[in-house]
């Protein structure tokens, strides 16, 4: 084998970092025009990215020392990963037309941001896990700010920076400790030297744990979520709610099973509790909100709950379960955010939730579609939100974990009130004005995200089996 | 070895000397100044200690781009130092409270060594050390660098560049009316194009 095929591994962040530099050059001589075709660009090369991750084998693979691993659970992921950034750029083509946007750099941080999530989810020691990390808050706090003239955007950018680098200090100051107990960055290493640790250890883990609960935006390092998400601009909060949850989930997933397994006792008590805070918050405080988009990073807040349930459950089948879960959410949150990109008025965002008053009589299939996602985030059956659930709780019960699978049913219980109460204001309100007809572009999202939705229970067999696949490769 | 004594307190006592100075000067410039006479003071211990790689980083990076960051900083941004300094007083017992407390963490820490706090350090190091006494340890920070490091050196890099390409992107404003040189255009200047020939009468302006 020579050195150049020995890389193959990592293929897709090549393609996506060189790629990245490659549209890089383009805008820097193409300037403004070069802006809707580099959308077209980086959705290719994403593409072809997510094509190069399908084609990788499925046994697990470690380079450069094993601080870059790929498995079946990397290549899973990675692929959802891949898909949300492809939503997110296919549905800014109206953000990026407005003259004070049309800056390329925006097609080339979402590259970047995925390069960065595909070294998150392929971490094999703390160090590649922190660049990974930074690799993907960076480029997220830019786009949070990209609309530079607008106070709420660059509010969401400050805040999010700030706290995010508070958050990143935590989680080093983690990672320190932890390679102070055990004398090893690698997570196999720290698997070995877990055991006799000690409390200091236990310190570093928490510490970790909780720069990890930040970046998922679960409670109670949650407070940053409504603020930016209301702030962003709508795609990029749409890409803020799926792809890096999914990469940030990952990367839970993989140091709680690669580095603790030995002390699977105590991170579990922190899961469980980060589980139920998140769950209880994100249903609960959705109930006031006035505005769409906070009420998605409260809802957020809870599915990442949910999500974390089946890592509570520390085996093979909640793994599972967590898999099955991010994939559903990510289509559930593409195709609602798609819906609500398009709350436009003569080229205007309206974000009220009572903006959408009477969308069934203004435009019916719109609101028949918002209605199965909402009722799938609210996970009643037969959508495939329930599904998601369901086996997570399951993985739950099946660990003996009866009391947070009772509260993660009541939380979602309380969570129905609220996006029940959205279908309502559609169906049953006076209508208001109706909105801007939807780009090709968001039609197509919401067609294939609310497709997959509703007959997602006809056709489960092959997502869970890839889940079950997947979750295997860590144990 | 006395002469290496004799540096080490010239360095470590002009170093505390100076820190003391950079929050007790009135004058913020001269507290920057006195910075960079900390840090070129600490380079000198890190010399002392044979590492002069440190050394040289301290001063090209923290003196060479930081100190002189701050210095600019200082000097454009009109910033009232006496009325940030009023509320020191207050401040001082809860700072002080956790100076100690950080003070009494590295007694503990060095009494009870640095073994004990990670027992499988040892046999946990299996990557190859370079041969330090017979290369320099800038030399030896190649040799891993860019071998056995080389993916964390290239993801550190393009961090590196999502951070140049943000800055870029939040605050280049393109300004309609500047007038930029265009060699170009300046070259394809005719005779025509520049000069315009008006015969004057005499004793009559234009």
């Amino acid at each position: 084998m020579n050195e150049a095929s020995a890389l193959y591994p990592a293929l897709p962040e090549l393609i996506l970092a060189g790629g990245a530099m490659v549209l890089l050059m383009i805008g820097a001589f193409g300037g403004e025009r070069a802006t809707s075709p580099m959308l077209s660009y980086a959705i290719a090369l994403l593409v072809v990215a997510g094509l190069a991750i399908a084609a990788m084998p499925d046994e697990r693979v470690a380079l450069f020392n094993g601080s870059f691993v790929v498995d079946g659970f990397a290549k899973f992921l990675k692929i959802l990963a891949v898909l949300g950034s492809i939503g997110t750029l296919w549905m800014s083509g109206d953000f990026l037309a407005d003259p004070d946007r049309r800056k390329f750099e925006y097609s080339v941080l979402i590259l970047l941001a995925t390069a960065g999530m595909f070294v998150l989810i392929s971490a094999g020691d703390l160090i590649a896990l922190y660049l990974g990390f930074e690799l993907m808050s960076l480029s997220l706090y830019v786009v949070a700010a990209f609309d530079r003239d607008n106070v709420q955007s660059t509010e969401a950018g400050l805040k999010y920076f700030v706290l995010g680098a508070l958050s990143s200090g935590m989680l080093l100051y983690g990672a320190s400790l932890i390679y102070g107990f055990t004398g090893t960055v690698k997570f196999a290493g720290i698997a070995q030297e877990a055991a006799n640790g000690g409390i200091g250890l236990i310190i570093g883990l928490v510490l970790l744990f909780a720069g990890l609960c930040f970046k998922v935006s679960a409670v109670p390092f949650h407070m940053w979520t409504p603020d930016v998400y209301q702030g962003a601009p709508t795609p990029i909060t749409a890409f803020f709610a799926s792809a890096p949850k999914v990469a940030a989930i990952a990367a839970f997933v993989r140091v709680s099973f690669s580095a603790f397994p030995a002390i699977a006792a105590q991170w579990q008590q922190i899961i469980i509790f980060v589980a139920i805070a998140s769950m209880a918050l994100g249903a609960f405080a959705a109930i006031g909100q006035r505005n769409i988009k906070r009420l998605m990073a409260y809802s957020s807040i809870g599915h990442m709950g949910y999500a974390l349930i089946g890592l509570a459950a520390a085996t093979g089948e909640g793994v599972q379960g967590v898999l099955v879960y991010m994939a559903i959410y990510v289509a559930m949150t593409l195709g609602t955010f798609a819906c609500i990109v398009s709350m436009r008025r003569n080229d205007k965002p309206f974000e009220e939730i009572t903006d959408l008053s009477g969308l069934a009589r203004t435009n019916p299939a719109q609101a028949f579609v918002l209605s199965m996602l909402l009722f799938s985030l609210a996970g009643i059956p037969p959508l495939a939100g329930f599904f998601a659930k369901f086996y997570v709780f399951l993985a739950a019960v099946k660990a003996g974990l009866f009391t947070l699978a009772v509260l993660g049913v009541l939380a979602s219980v309380v969570g129905a009130y609220y996006y029940l109460l959205i279908v309502k204001i559609m169906y049953f309100d006076e209508p208001a004005p109706a909105f801007d007809p939807m780009g090709n572009a968001l039609r197509s999202i919401v067609a294939v995200t609310g497709l997959f939705v509703i007959l997602f229970f006809a056709y489960p067999g092959p997502l869970v089996e890839a889940a079950a696949v997947a979750a295997k490769s860590l144990f | 070895m006395t002469v290496a004594a004799l540096f080490f307190y010239v360095f470590a006592s002009i170093c505390v000397a100076s820190a003391v100075m950079v929050i007790a000067s009135r004058n913020p410039v001269h507290s920057v100044l006195f910075l960079i006479l900390a840090f070129v003071n600490a380079a000198g211990l890190f010399v002392l200690m044979g590492a002069e790689f440190l050394a040289m980083i301290l001063v090209i990076v923290y003196v060479g781009a930081v100190a002189v960051l701050f210095l600019f900083v200082v000097m454009m941004l009109d910033v009232d130092f006496t009325a940030l300094r009023q509320g020191f007083l207050n401040y001082l017992p809860v700072g002080g409270l956790v100076g100690v407390v950080f003070f009494g963490e590295l007694v503990a820490m060095l009494m009870v060594g640095a073994g004990a706090l990670a027992p499988g350090a040892a046999k946990a190091i299996t990557d190859p050390i370079p041969p330090l006494a017979d290369v320099t340890n800038t030399e030896a920070l190649g040799l891993v660098l860019y071998t056995r490091y080389a993916y964390y050196f290239q993801a550190a890099g393009v961090v590196l560049l999502v951070a140049m390409i943000g800055a870029i992107v939040l605050t280049l404003r393109h300004k309609p009316h500047v007038k930029r040189q265009n060699i170009a255009d300046q070259v394809a200047r005719t005779k025509a194009t520049a000069i315009k020939i008006r015969r004057v009468k005499p004793g009559q302006g234009i």
